[in-house]
């Protein structure tokens, strides 16, 4: 177990040290990162002298050993907007995103398992109808447009909820809704798949003819083996909702990492864009690496190295 | 002694081969076993239909602009008139001419997105699986490390970075959707390599093109298809999320996306021209999606399950 | 000698996408105490079906059975399986009936440690205390032949052979001392000398437990080892049964013969070509009113064509379903 978990943080290290590599690039793929940073009615002395200012002059290894270095040191650079470090900035907006985030993976949770086991083992029935056709809309309808219409009805129209910002307890309602569904869509298919395919296994039949009674056999043998795989995924969401809300955080004006990023861009605040790169980079990194730890736990056939 | 010939059932048993009328027949029946195939399929045929013929069937050039009728509402609303049905924006723009050349752009994003994305996918995934070794481990540790980041957040900091065109848009999709193809390449030719008929080509000296060509590409083709199908869907999602937060197309492009965010400042006082744009992208993604969906039953005989 | 199984009649359908199968076609065996009764076929003869069917293991839908009587005799009386309720074949499902299956790694919980996967069955119908089932789990280990069973208690499938696994699984059958092993091709899908140990295996605890098996195989070879009696299935029906001794020397079906010719033979002086029985196995879609042999069958003449033979008796306790008599050369007189 500790070789395997030894062996995914090094892989977790490598990945991270991938992303500082394409983040530092991206921000010089147009040849010019001065230009990006600055206003288009820059004068060419301005940028010039902020590209001296900003070090891009220096040779590439100097100013990525440089970035890394800062990094390691928990350095993410320097806002342009608001001049103070990038980190503090996207620490300051984390527990938004977060709240955020869990909600809407408490959702889809709640909704989309249940949904998604009843639908696995009767299926055809009509709430595996009912399941798949909430699975379908979910993964269909564009959620950030749906926050929209949402926020329209139910916040302006009939004031039951605040339509932006995170004032009070009813804020987070319809934009963890929306964030939340193509997830629940997602473990609804998921759930009722993996119960379907473990309900045709082989180990199951062995343990019908065991006598075993249905509710053993549904505990023991079907489920156990059904979470190996949802594990995984709700991981692998979790990481998707911290890093994607991005739109949703728009709409809702939601005061998170997200909205930080949208903001950044139109400032041109690159400095603070890579910041927000990395580290939810990292933060996603980081659970993924929980992930694969928690399948471990399940699956001992990953944690003996099979 | 009387003797028949050998059972005529067991010899069409022993006749793996099938036709490919006796394929097309099958799917035929599994397409009406299960409708919501032909229904996604028809939702499909509609974008497209409208997408290739929108200089025909759109009523107003979608650039032109009119703003003594503008923010007029749909026709059947007061104030409405049924020469803009759907009513026009902030402009004067007709609502419905942008709504169907807006399929242009997003079948076109879609499109070439995945056409980008499945063949540098599929290039790298098939010399990952088949070569192995250390260009196995690079290649897939490249893909990894792509999959495992946040999707969203690089699109739309790429799209901020490279600017608003239709070009930037489908080589980001097309690229940063590239490893899922390496991904699901790989596993396939991995699959087919090991399983014995690679080997048994091999000895009976076929070349590798051959292999190439008989054995692996078209095992790849099912699971491919229903992948492109699904991308496809997401990249008309995303197109719009980023033309949302204006990093899409420029602005007079009609694009889905774009209408959405011409939308939002209006939302309160003139709802129509998001709530279009966003029936249209539910609308595609619903058709795609099951249309992916009944593909994924088709293509793959392992899942074929017994009904009374 | 009790009869502790009787089937009569026994007829399973499954109703699928391509049509109807008819997988059984009216089985009809018996089973004493003690007793090893082997069934042979190939693929789709319908073997394993019928033993499924006996305790409401297959999956219905798309399967049926619409006929036949499986009485089951055990001290508390007589009762007929395929009459009983859900519940009650529960009982008897691990209780008094075990089942050995083909491939060890799929049949066994790869999550679960396999002294849990044993007294799990011991819980559940000797109703034992956890201490007493993991001291039986480990005694039952050990009679199957797997060493230090107290550290394997806690081990996982993935950690042991196949030839390992596959005692665990003849573990879990015979946990709750059942009357009758039914035994799914057990040794198919392992490696030859690991096979004949399980043989052996099976024998030994024959001989210990007096259970009665039922052992379902393709290969004549294993039946030859360790089977009393020999039936034998094509088509969904059966086709012939006899004692193992007699089903060898004096088989009477011509498939049989096409089976026995296609063993390959140590003890045979001269080299001879393996037979082959020309011909592919009937599809199951089609409902015969015919021998479902007769394609195959170099015997055959126009009343295999007219009617399906039924089992008639051609020795002492051999019963043969053919119209073609092999040691006269013609038509049987029935």
């Amino acid at each position: 177990m500790q070789r395997y978990f030894l062996f995914k943080a090094g892989q977790s290290i490598l990945l991270l040290l991938g992303v500082l590599i394409l983040v530092f690039f991206l921000v010089r793929v147009t040849g010019d990162p001065a230009r990006l940073m600055m206003p288009r009615e820059a004068s060419a002395e301005a940028v010039e002298a902020f590209r001296e200012e900003m070090g891009f002059n220096r040779p590439l290894i100097v100013q990525f050993g440089d970035y890394f270095l800062g990094v390691l040191t928990g350095d993410f650079g320097r806002s342009l907007h608001f001049k103070s470090p990038a980190l503090e900035l996207v620490v300051e907006r984390l527990p938004a995103t977060v709240q955020l985030a869990t909600t809407a993976l408490v959702f889809a949770m709640v909704v989309g398992i249940p949904l998604g086991l009843v639908g696995g083992f009767n299926p055809g029935s009509w709430v595996d109808s009912l399941g798949r056709f909430l699975a379908l809309l979910g993964q269909s309808i564009p959620n950030f447009w749906l926050g929209l219409l949402l926020m329209l009805f139910f916040a302006v129209r009939l004031g039951w909820l605040p339509s932006f910002g995170r004032d009070e307890w009813r804020s987070v309602i319809l934009p963890a809704f929306v964030l939340g569904l193509p997830t629940m869509g997602q473990l609804v298919r998921l759930t009722r798949s993996a119960v379907l395919e473990v309900r045709g296994e082989d180990f199951i039949r062995t343990a019908k003819s065991k006598g075993l009674l249905p509710r053993t056999i549904y505990t023991k043998h079907v489920l156990r083996n059904v979470a190996i795989p949802l594990v995984s995924v709700i991981g692998v969401q979790f990481g998707y909702m911290l890093g994607g809300s991005i739109i949703i955080e728009t709409v809702f004006a939601w005061p998170g990492i997200g909205q930080l990023l949208e903001q950044a861009i139109g400032w041109r605040d690159y400095p603070l864009v890579m910041a927000i790169a990395v580290f939810t980079s990292l933060a996603v990194l980081a659970i993924n690496l929980l992930t694969d730890v928690a399948y471990a736990v399940i699956d001992p056939r990953i944690r003996y190295g099979h | 002694m009387v003797t028949r010939e050998t059972t005529p059932m067991a010899d069409s048993l022993l006749d793996v081969e099938r036709t490919f009328k006796d394929r097309l027949a099958y799917m035929g029946r599994f397409l009406w076993r299960d409708r919501s195939g032909i229904v996604g399929l028809v939702m499909f045929a509609v974008v497209v239909f409208a997408a290739v013929f929108a200089p025909l069937i759109a009523p107003y050039d979608p650039l032109e602009q009119n703003l003594r009728d503008a923010k007029m509402p749909p026709a059947w609303s007061e104030g409405g008139s049924w020469e803009h049905p759907l009513g026009t924006d902030n402009l004067g723009r007709d609502l419905l001419s942008r709504l169907i050349y807006g399929a242009r752009v997003s079948l076109t994003v879609g499109f070439f997105g995945v056409l980008i994305a499945a063949g540098l996918g599929m290039v790298f995934g098939a010399i990952a699986g088949y070569v192995g070794g250390r260009v196995d481990t690079f290649i897939m540790a490249v893909v990894n490390l792509v999959l495992s980041l946040p999707y969203l957040l690089f699109v739309v900091v790429i799209a901020s970075i490279l600017g608003r065109s239709l070009i930037n848009v489908i080589l980001i999709f097309g690229i940063t959707d590239s490893p899922i193809f390496a991904r699901v390449t790989r596993g396939e030719v991995l699959r087919i390599r090991e399983s014995g008929y690679v080997e048994s080509a091999i000895s009976a000296g076929a070349r590798t093109g051959r292999i190439i060509f008989d054995h692996i590409m078209p095992n790849l083709i099912g699971p491919l298809v229903t992948l492109a199908t699904f991308e496809m869907s997401r990249m008309i999602f995303y197109e719009a999320g980023l033309g949302f937060l204006g990093l899409s197309v420029p602005p007079s492009v009609p694009s889905w996306g774009n209408m959405l965010d011409a939308g939002r400042k209006y939302l309160t006082s003139y709802p129509w021209i998001a709530l279009w744009p966003g029936l249209a992208i539910m609308w595609t993604s619903l058709g795609m999606n099951l249309l992916g969906d009944w593909l994924r039953d088709v293509l793959d005989p392992r899942l074929r399950r017994a009904r009374k | 000698m009790t009869t502790i199984l009787d089937v009569r009649d026994l007829v399973t359908k499954f109703y699928t996408l391509d049509g109807v199968v008819n997988a059984v076609n009216g089985v009809s065996f018996d089973l004493d105490e003690g007793e090893t009764l082997a069934i042979v076929g190939e693929s789709g003869s319908g073997k394993s079906v019928t033993m499924m069917s006996l305790l409401g293991l297959i999956p219905c839908p798309p399967g049926k059975i619409e006929g036949g009587t499986a009485h089951f005799t055990t001290e508390a009386g007589s009762h007929d399986l395929l009459q009983m309720s859900v519940d009650e074949l529960r009982e008897v499902r691990g209780g008094q009936i075990g089942f050995v299956f083909q491939d060890p790694i799929s049949t066994l919980n790869p999550i679960m440690t396999i002294g849990e996967q044993i007294t799990e069955t011991l819980t559940r119908h000797l109703k034992l205390t956890k201490q007493e089932a993991r001291e039986r789990t480990v005694k039952l280990l050990s009679s199957v032949g797997i060493p230090d069973p107290q550290l394997r208690y806690k081990a996982y499938p993935f950690q042991f052979s196949g030839g390992m696994r596959q005692r665990v699984v003849i573990a879990i059958a015979i946990a709750c001392t059942p009357k009758i092993i039914i035994a799914d091709e057990p040794t198919t899908a392992l490696d030859v000398t690991v096979q004949a140990q399980i043989v052996d295996l099976f024998k030994r605890l024959r001989e210990d437990l007096g259970v009665a098996i039922i052992w379902i195989t393709h290969d004549l070879g294993v039946v030859a080892g360790i089977a009393d009696r020999v039936l034998v299935m094509y088509g969904g029906r059966p086709v012939e049964i006899a004692s193992v001794d007699e089903l060898y020397e004096n088989p009477q079906h011509p498939y049989t013969l096409g089976l026995l010719g296609a063993l390959p033979r140590l003890d045979t002086r001269e080299s001879r070509r393996l037979v082959s029985i020309r011909g592919a196995p009937p599809d199951l879609l089609i409902p015969l009113q015919h021998c479902p042999f007769a394609w195959r069958c170099d015997y055959a003449f126009d009343r295999c064509w007219e009617e399906i033979p039924p089992l008639l008796p051609v020795a002492l306790r051999h019963q043969s379903a053919c119209f073609y008599d092999l040691e006269k050369g013609g038509p049987r007189s029935v």
